[in-house]
């Protein structure tokens, strides 16, 4: 019996994959959140501005009515806000410095076996690992 | 005709990111946590994801325009520098200590309560605080 979770998983995968293929051979764009979110505010009041804002508009809207109608849904973050903060800060930096992050090396990178996709995203996920390691079984701070 | 590729393809990506179960933390965490309780679905949500956008990349191939008229992004030069990997690595540092990466980060908005805020305000900080490092760097000493 294969578990419900890994199903979910396929299927939103597949949802996944499907927008990102829209995006691209709809409007000839690469589906990478972190660059769409920047892109907010490096391309005010063009046309290119208004497709990401409705990008990001059916990424927040969607999914609320979804988990709305489910009768809810949690992330299960955690509430220090001090792990909140340096997290969203790295992440932020990060994403912008690597120029991408899980949606645009790893999806769309990797899909198109793209070197840069496939290195950033075995970088993210291999440093992830580590960090996971330290910060659960050594330090015991997440 | 872009506006509604546009917010079809956010929405789907949207409902994609809540029904793999990515806007939860504790999978997310658990698919890093190799030496702990391992949780192997987000690599089933990106297998999926990886299908359909290998099938595209191969159309996009045959084709020079999108629907709307504009050109395919060409392969990029492989250029694999600190930039990419020192970058990937401090992104990878935030992703295992939350759970959280910037997709989920906004699909989670309306109910994700205020860890998610704190947490998606710290990250557009920290986009906008790379672009003003980036800015000093490049500008002419």
């Amino acid at each position: 019996m294969i578990p419900m979770d890994w199903i979910c998983g396929l299927l939103g995968g597949l949802m996944i994959g499907t927008a990102a293929a829209i995006y691209l051979l709809g409007d000839g764009r690469i589906m990478g959140a972190s660059g769409v979110i920047a892109g907010l505010w490096q391309s005010v009041g063009s046309v290119v501005w208004q497709g990401r804002a409705l990008f990001i508009a059916g990424v927040v809207v969607v999914p609320g009515l979804a988990a709305y109608l489910a009768g809810g849904a949690d992330t299960h973050a955690t509430i220090n806000p001090l792990l909140l903060i340096v997290a969203g800060l790295l992440v932020g930096y990060g994403t912008r410095l690597g120029n991408g992050c899980t949606s645009g090396h790893g999806v769309c990178g990797m899909s198109r076996l793209s070197p840069r996709g496939i290195a950033a995203t075995a970088t993210f996920v291999g440093t992830g690992v580590i960090v996971m390691f330290i910060a659960r079984h050594v330090l015991g701070v997440i | 005709m872009r506006a509604l590729i546009s917010l079809l393809s956010g929405g789907l990506f949207g409902l994609g990111l809540l029904v793999s179960g990515m806007t939860d933390t504790t999978k997310v965490q658990g698919f890093l946590d190799l030496f702990g309780a391992w949780d192997p679905t987000l690599a089933f949500v990106m297998g999926g994801a990886i299908l359909p956008m290998a099938a595209a990349w191969i159309i996009a191939q045959k084709r020079h325009l999108s629907l709307t008229g504009e050109p395919l992004p060409a392969r990029p030069a492989a250029l694999i520098d600190a930039r990419l990997l020192g970058g990937a690595a401090l992104f990878g540092t935030g992703w295992a200590l939350v759970g959280l990466c910037p997709g989920p980060a906004i699909a989670s908005l309306t109910f994700g309560g205020w860890p998610g805020l704190v947490f998606l305000a710290a990250m557009v900080l920290g986009m906008i605080g790379f672009q003003w490092v980036d800015s000093r760097r490049g500008a002419p000493a």
